[in-house]
Formats: structure tokens, C-alpha cells, sequence
């Protein structure tokens, strides 16, 4: 737990912007956001890092990144399949293989993906369990 | 909890500002890893868009940069360097940098070979250069000129690239071999590469045809599997490697293994996947065992320690038939460059001493990034004669730069000239530096 309290005190200025951001439609969003957090800090950081840059050539950022910030069908993909090391991401290769999380529920990754696009600068639209769950179901 | 978020966000504010603040003395005071100052001075201008920061009396200049992903480098005879690029520029996969005006930087820079790949050395005539797949060489006419760079011969073909640790390193000995690194593709031989809860396979089928050096004919035509030999085993993945012609034996630094505390975070807390396990040299002999992936090497127990993936607890030792490292380094700081200095120009303490080349960590968080420097080792008779220090540092821009792994240039490969002078590459934007001994 104090492990954790340390690493939340490290990511919170990722979060800080949002919390200046008041009304209802916004509760929804902080509360998923507030998971995904502590989802990522558990799955995602010792590889995407704390501000969420990665390392060129190993692990790719997650900052502007389009596929982070585009459909949530090839995110779902990538989250529960993993990608293969040697991926190549806008000409750029990353030899570090990701792991697939087929473990994770449809909420934890609804939440991370959520935090992952609302964090590091990025600004895109909140994704739900619904839509992971019916994304989910479309994979094999 | 809420008044903690608060608190947090206070605190954090507080010891960003604080840290900002200390990096701005630091630049004022010492001179250096600050963009502003280095237009102040020239020697500072030489090192191009950082300062690196050497011992008294040792100087850098940038001899080329914009090379893109330059690995390895080799040194021919006339000075002449060659650099191996992992990813083609305008079609080709190896530079020649020639200095002719002896200014101290390349004006001559023509590009061959098709083939985009890590390894690179001179030998005997002839300059050898790999891909992920294969190793080629090319044969040099009396004026130190290739001679058809077009049609390189293949010397060995077919090896294992899976992605992860497909560089293939190599290095030559003095009796006709080559020396040839296939990495495993995998973090610790797990069924499930990387995945939580997923066993290490027993024996590990990797090892048969990856994670060690296998030995070639340095002057046989279309070698592979069949026709080497594995002559070391159990190493995760080698990228820097030598000869050492005063032991005349292959050393390797090995790259550890990675997420202790990903993959058993009961067992190990963050800081203890930060700082374990060592980054290894170690000495090789045909028939070499070093371990992997059953074992890692601690360097703060000195002890061999049993991987969590087959049974361990970061306590119970194992590898009885697994050889000690010559030397242990901190964690993740990814050795891809390895020199033993044989050269004159230096003082007299760096003779035969070895010069690693750190790439720099990714995986130490939430700890701070390290690495992106040179470091140099003392040997005497064979065997390290004290502790490493850093030699050349400052190639990542900055203290700040280092620790959060947003470096300017990473460090990878390191020659030396026959005039005594080293040359490291950078694989981030390509640049060479060339570093010298003057006293002053």
C-alpha cells in the first residue's frame, strides 16, 4: 500500500487537469479515469512509464499516440492479445514484445484505456464496459 | 483519501519546482547538460547539441552525426570507420566516415550494403557486418577501399530473429573464428513471454538454437547451424562484445533479465526489480554456462539466485554448473558496446581495462532511468583490477533527460582508432563521437 500511495503521489499531476473540471457528465469520467490509474500503475508503467513516453525503439509512447486515441476495437485487441516484439509503429520498430492481458475485465481495461487517453496531454473520448465488452466479443 | 490527493498534489508541486530549480544551479555551476551553455564555449559547440563530459584531459568532438540508428563501429587501419546501421538510410546499411583533411571530423561519407543490422568488425582484409539473420563480409584492396561493395559474401546465414534480441553482435579471434550472439527471444524462457503466472519451460527449448555465441569459420561461405558450434550458453542476450587479446578470450556483457516485480509482485518490491538483477561480464571458454534463464546473478548477496520462474524466492540459490560473472554492474543499464583498450594514447591505467557502453535503462521505473554513458573497468593480469566508474557521460542531455529515459542520443558501439582515439555511436540520432587523450 505505501508502494502504491508513492506511485499515486508521482502520477497525480497526469491527473490534475481533470480535476479542474466540474459537472455531472464529468463524474462518470473521474471515476473512471481514478480506476484506470491505479490499473495502469499495476499493468501498464514499468514499460509506458510514469508520463506515459515509453522508450524509443523499445516501448512506444502513449502520448499522441494515434492507435491510443482512435478506435477502441484494435485497442481491446491489443490490450487482451499483446503485440509481438518487432512491431512497427509509424516506421519506428519496438523490440519489446507486450503481453497479453487476457485476465483483465472489461472494466479495468474501459478504465485504463480511459486514463490512458485523458492523461499525458492526450484529450479523446471516454470508453465504457459496454463498448470493451462488445468489442471483446468480436476478437478471435 | 481525499485530503491525501490534495496534500499529494501540493507535495508534488513543491518537490517538482524544487527539482527544477536544483537542475538550473547544477547547469550554472558545473557548465555542462544545458542546451543554453553550450553555445558559450567551443569546446562545448564540438559535442555537437550536448556536452559530454569526460576525465581531465580527454576531449570529444563530433566526427558525423544524423546517421539514424548507428550500432556497432569498426576502425580500419587507415583510420577509415565503419558504422552498422539497424535501420537503412537512403538505402544503405553501412557508412564509411573518412577524414580527409585530418580536422578530426569525417568530410568523405559514402553508404553500401542492403541490409540493415548491428554487427560489425575489420579482420584480416576483410570488413564483416550482420543483419538480424546473417553475417557478410566484404573484402578491402590494398588502398583500404571495398571492392565490390555490391556483392558481399555470405559467410553465415539462416539464424534465429524473433523480434526480441535480434541483434546479432559479433566479434573475430586471432585463430580464423567468428563469434556470432543470437539472443533469446524471450524475458525468461516463460511459455508465456512476459505474462504473469506463466512458467518457466524446463529445460528451456530457446537455448538450442538461441540465448548464447555460437562460433563460425570467419572464412567459410554459407554457414549455419549445422556447420557452427554453440560455444557459450545461457546468455539472455549479448550485444557488447570483445576479444580480449591479453587473455585471448571471448568477454560478453550480458543484458539481465527484466520485471522482477511485474511478474512476482509478491516477491519483489519495485526498488528491488529496479535494482536487480546485475548486468554481467563474464569471461567465456567453449562450453560456457551462464545460466539463463534458470538463474540471475545478485550483486548485492554475490550469489547466483534461482529465477522465480522455476521455483525461486529471491533468496534460494542455484546454478552449480553455472559460471560467476567476472564482474557485476547495477541493473537494466543495457551494455551494448564492450572495448578492451590496447592502444597507447591513453594513460597507463586504461591499457587492457575495458570500456562498456551503457544504452541506457527503460526499466527501472518508478526509479529514475540510467545508464546513457561509457563506463570503464580496470583490468591487470587477465582479471578486473577495481571498481567501474563512469568515463564519458552527458550523451543523454541532462540529469533530467536520464532519468525519465527522454535521452538526446543513447550511447550503443565503441572502436578504437589506430591512433590510440575511441569512436561511440549513438543510435538515437546517429552521431559519432570521436574521443581523444591530449593531457590538457
Amino acid at each position: 500500500m505505501k508502494q502504491l500511495l508513492t506511485l499515486m503521489l508521482i502520477l497525480f499531476p497526469a491527473s490534475l487537469l481533470l480535476m479542474s473540471q466540474t459537472g455531472p457528465a464529468q463524474g462518470k469520467l473521474k471515476e473512471s479515469i481514478d480506476r484506470g490509474n491505479m490499473v495502469y500503475i499495476q499493468r501498464c508503467l514499468s514499460c509506458h512509464l510514469i508520463n506515459g513516453t515509453g522508450i524509443s525503439g523499445v516501448n512506444p509512447s502513449l502520448v499522441h499516440n494515434k492507435t491510443a486515441l482512435g478506435a477502441t476495437e484494435p485497442l481491446v485487441n491489443i490490450i487482451v492479445k499483446g503485440m509481438p516484439a518487432g512491431t512497427e509503429i509509424d516506421g519506428v520498430r519496438y523490440n519489446n514484445a507486450m503481453a497479453p492481458a487476457p485476465d483483465m475485465t472489461d472494466l479495468q481495461i474501459a478504465d485504463v484505456l480511459t486514463y490512458v487517453r485523458n492523461g499525458f496531454g492526450n484529450n479523446a473520448k471516454m470508453i465504457t464496459e459496454a463498448e470493451v465488452k462488445s468489442a471483446r466479443a468480436k476478437l478471435k | 483519501m481525499k485530503q491525501v490527493h490534495y496534500f499529494a498534489q501540493l507535495a508534488v508541486g513543491a518537490l517538482l519546482s524544487l527539482l527544477s530549480a536544483c537542475g538550473n544551479t547544477n547547469t550554472k555551476t558545473s557548465g555542462a547538460d544545458s542546451a543554453s551553455t553550450t553555445k558559450d564555449t567551443a569546446s562545448a559547440e564540438s559535442n555537437g547539441d550536448v556536452t559530454i563530459k569526460l576525465p581531465e584531459g580527454f576531449h570529444a568532438v563530433v566526427f558525423a552525426d544524423g546517421l539514424g540508428k548507428a550500432r556497432h563501429l569498426a576502425v580500419n587501419s587507415n583510420g577509415d570507420v565503419y558504422v552498422k546501421l539497424e535501420k537503412l538510410k537512403n538505402g544503405n546499411g553501412i557508412y564509411r566516415l573518412r577524414d580527409t583533411n585530418g580536422d578530426g571530423r569525417a568530410e568523405d561519407i559514402s553508404g553500401f550494403g542492403n541490409f540493415a543490422g548491428t554487427g560489425i568488425a575489420i579482420k584480416n582484409g576483410y570488413l564483416y557486418a550482420s543483419s538480424d539473420e546473417e553475417v557478410f563480409r566484404y573484402k578491402l584492396d590494398a588502398n583500404n577501399n571495398i571492392v565490390d561493395p555490391g556483392k558481399p559474401e555470405k559467410i553465415v546465414t539462416g539464424l534465429l530473429a524473433h523480434g526480441e534480441h535480434e541483434a546479432k553482435a559479433i566479434a573475430l579471434d586471432n585463430d580464423g573464428n567468428l563469434y556470432v550472439n543470437i539472443g533469446a527471444y524471450s524475458n525468461a524462457c516463460q511459455v508465456k513471454d512476459r505474462s504473469i503466472g506463466s512458467p518457466g519451460m524446463k529445460p528451456c527449448p530457446i537455448l538450442d538454437s538461441a540465448g548464447g555465441i555460437w562460433q563460425f569459420k570467419a572464412d567459410k561461405a554459407d554457414q549455419t547451424y549445422k556447420d557452427g558450434v554453440r560455444y557459450a550458453t545461457g546468455l539472455r542476450n549479448v550485444v557488447g562484445l570483445d576479444w580480449n587479446t591479453a587473455t585471448n578470450s571471448l568477454f560478453v556483457m550480458q543484458h539481465g533479465r527484466d520485471q522482477l516485480h511485474d511478474l512476482f509482485p509478491d516477491l519483489y518490491t519495485t526498488k528491488q526489480s529496479a535494482e536487480l538483477p546485475a548486468e554481467c561480464m563474464y569471461e567465456l571458454h567453449k562450453g560456457s554456462n551462464c545460466g539463463w534463464p534458470y538463474i540471475y546473478y545478485d550483486q548485492f548477496l554475490h550469489k547466483k539466485i534461482l529465477a522465480p520462474e522455476y521455483g525461486g524466492n529471491g533468496k534460494k540459490t542455484a546454478g552449480n554448473d553455472a559460471q560467476d560473472p567476472v564482474y557485476a554492474f547495477p541493473a537494466h543499464l543495457a551494455p551494448n558496446g564492450l572495448l578492451f583498450y590496447t592502444g597507447n594514447k591513453f594513460p597507463e591505467k586504461y591499457k587492457n581495462g575495458a570500456f562498456i557502453v551503457f544504452h541506457g535503462s527503460w526499466n527501472r521505473s518508478p526509479e529514475p532511468q540510467m545508464g546513457f554513458e561509457v563506463a570503464f573497468l580496470p583490468f591487470a593480469n587477465g582479471k578486473p583490477s577495481g571498481e567501474w566508474s563512469v568515463f564519458a557521460d552527458g550523451f543523454s542531455g541532462g540529469p533530467q533527460e536520464t532519468a525519465s529515459g527522454q535521452v538526446k542520443h543513447r550511447p550503443c558501439g565503441i572502436a578504437m582508432a589506430p591512433d590510440g582515439s575511441v569512436y561511440v555511436s549513438d543510435d538515437e540520432k546517429g552521431t559519432i563521437w570521436k574521443i581523444s587523450y591530449t593531457g590538457k
